[in-house]
């Protein structure tokens, strides 16, 4: 589904990803952990081509990103983002959050636009909200509805940016509970967190990053249980 | 009314009163209210010249403010030398080099009202530029790449995205502009165009009533600047609400 060889990037003289190699099969889900710094946004920003690739391979569903031929905005039809900080639209209440793309890029009428967008909403648990606008609503439902607008694309995978680490620690569990969701409906997923608790319940495998590199790649229970690398060891002391 | 210094016990306790400076000083509200039909000729004239001016200078800071934002050098330094060039000049200076330089140049004649709205028109053009500018680039870069994150090109992500929260932010600045380009008109009075200050001056060249005049003139400007404030703080209220 997602495939990565030998991936370079710079920002002037700073390298943050070096040599970066990493495959995701269909309906996997994939957890990135390390330090601050690591590289880990960046690569997901990479896969979704916010940030144009130094060196290397980015291959999506077959599409590679560099080739001129390949259309950018199909691939990020293709693949989902939820960041950090929500990103969503101010000036659109959660329905039209989550219209927008299907109404102007899939150009779909706005009648089946809002059955969809009301569907999806309902599925991240927030059907009576389809009419607030954002600011009336708290940072965990505004990553649901961040959630939903992605969604609303059918992506074949979904990335996720730190997508709990602005919430309050009491908000945190309402938008898990939609990604583990997801990962059982077979979404294929690539989760930047530090929430353990997610990666054993429904990651697939681990992959612990440091110094723009990958340390180790393992399912999560040896990950945990087992690390091989001392940089791993050190790393999972230190959030726990 | 009697005039000061006409009472002896006034100037007893007041020597002051007798200074050369008030005599004969006699405030008439009747020059006022006389004055203030061929003032509003002049003031037609000076919202005729603000509109079209500003309509001008919208389009002007439009283009020119996304040029400078724009991903294109060349067109980010056009703009950039535009913007310079009249913030950093006087707009007298502007408005005598249009009128009296440029037909020069061009060898032909403008007529002082067109002159008049070009001058404002390219002037408020370079500081709506940057009105535009600094609301386009304070929008959360964050915005856009949620908007390109579900597949809209960049121009669909400025306009569905960026262009609305934009708007918003611009209504203050812009109608701060707009109020201190309407007081601009004023400066036309140099060549020789009929809006309300030159009126005030054609009225006291014949009745020397400077005081009524100069005042009746000040306080239709104010009424123009605060009906001006009043419409643009009911479309910012109007566009709070539809958040």
């Amino acid at each position: 589904m997602i495939k990565i060889l030998d991936l370079y990037k710079n920002f002037g003289d700073v390298e943050v990803l070096q040599g970066v190699g990493l495959e995701i099969a269909q309906k996997e889900v994939t957890v990135i952990m390390g330090p601050s710094g690591s590289g880990k946004s960046t690569l997901l920003r990479c896969i979704n081509c916010l940030e144009e690739i130094s060196d290397g391979t980015v291959v999506i569903d077959g599409h590679d990103v560099r080739d001129p031929k390949t259309d950018i905005n199909f691939i990020r039809t293709e693949v989902g983002m939820v960041f950090q900080q929500f990103n969503l639209f101010p000036h659109m209440t959660a329905l039209g959050n989550v219209t927008l793309g299907p109404l102007k890029v899939r150009k779909v009428s706005r009648a089946d636009a809002d059955k969809l967008g009301r569907e999806l909403l309902e599925k991240v648990g927030l059907a009576d909200k389809a009419d607030a606008y954002p600011e009336h609503l708290s940072g965990g439902q505004k990553q649901r509805v961040a959630i939903a607008r992605s969604l609303a694309m059918r992506p074949k995978a979904m990335l996720f940016d730190e997508p709990t680490s602005a919430l309050d620690p009491e908000l945190v569990g309402e938008v898990l509970e939609v990604m583990k969701q997801l990962g059982r409906e077979g979404m294929t997923m690539v989760v930047v967190t530090h929430e353990m608790g997610f990666a054993r319940e429904v990651a697939d495998r681990v992959v612990f990053m440091d110094d723009g590199q990958i340390v180790e790649d393992s399912p999560p229970e040896e990950m945990f249980e087992s690390p091989a690398h001392e940089r791993t060891r050190s790393f999972l002391k230190s959030i726990l | 009314m009697p005039g000061p210094g006409t009472s002896g016990a006034k100037t007893a306790l007041y020597p002051m009163w007798n200074s050369p400076m008030d005599i004969g000083f006699d405030f008439k509200y009747s020059v006022m209210w006389e004055s203030i039909p061929t003032l509003l000729i002049g003031m037609k004239w000076t919202i005729l010249i603000t509109i079209f001016g500003l309509l001008i200078g919208f389009l002007l800071g439009a283009l020119f403010g996304l040029m400078r934002i724009s991903g294109n050098p060349f067109l980010r330094k056009l703009a950039g030398t535009y913007i310079e060039s009249v913030r950093g000049t006087p707009i007298m200076v502007q408005v005598m080099f249009i009128y009296f330089g440029l037909p020069m140049a061009l060898n032909t004649r403008i007529p002082p009202m067109i002159a008049g709205i070009v001058a404002i028109a390219v002037n408020s053009g370079a500081y709506i530029a940057e009105v535009f500018r600094g609301a386009f680039q304070s929008i959360d870069p964050g915005q856009t790449e949620a908007g390109r994150s579900i597949g809209l090109t960049g121009l669909q992500t400025r306009y569905y995205v960026i262009w609305p929260q934009a708007f918003k932010r611009m209504i203050p600045p812009l109608g701060n502009q707009f109020i201190i380009s309407l007081k601009d008109t004023s400066l036309l009075v140099v060549v020789g165009v009929g809006e309300l200050t030159r009126t005030g001056q054609e009225i006291i060249a014949s009745n020397f009533r400077a005081f009524e005049v100069w005042l009746t003139v000040a306080i239709l400007y104010l009424v123009m600047t605060l009906s001006l404030s009043k419409v643009l703080n009911l479309l910012e209220k109007k566009m709070d609400i539809s958040q």
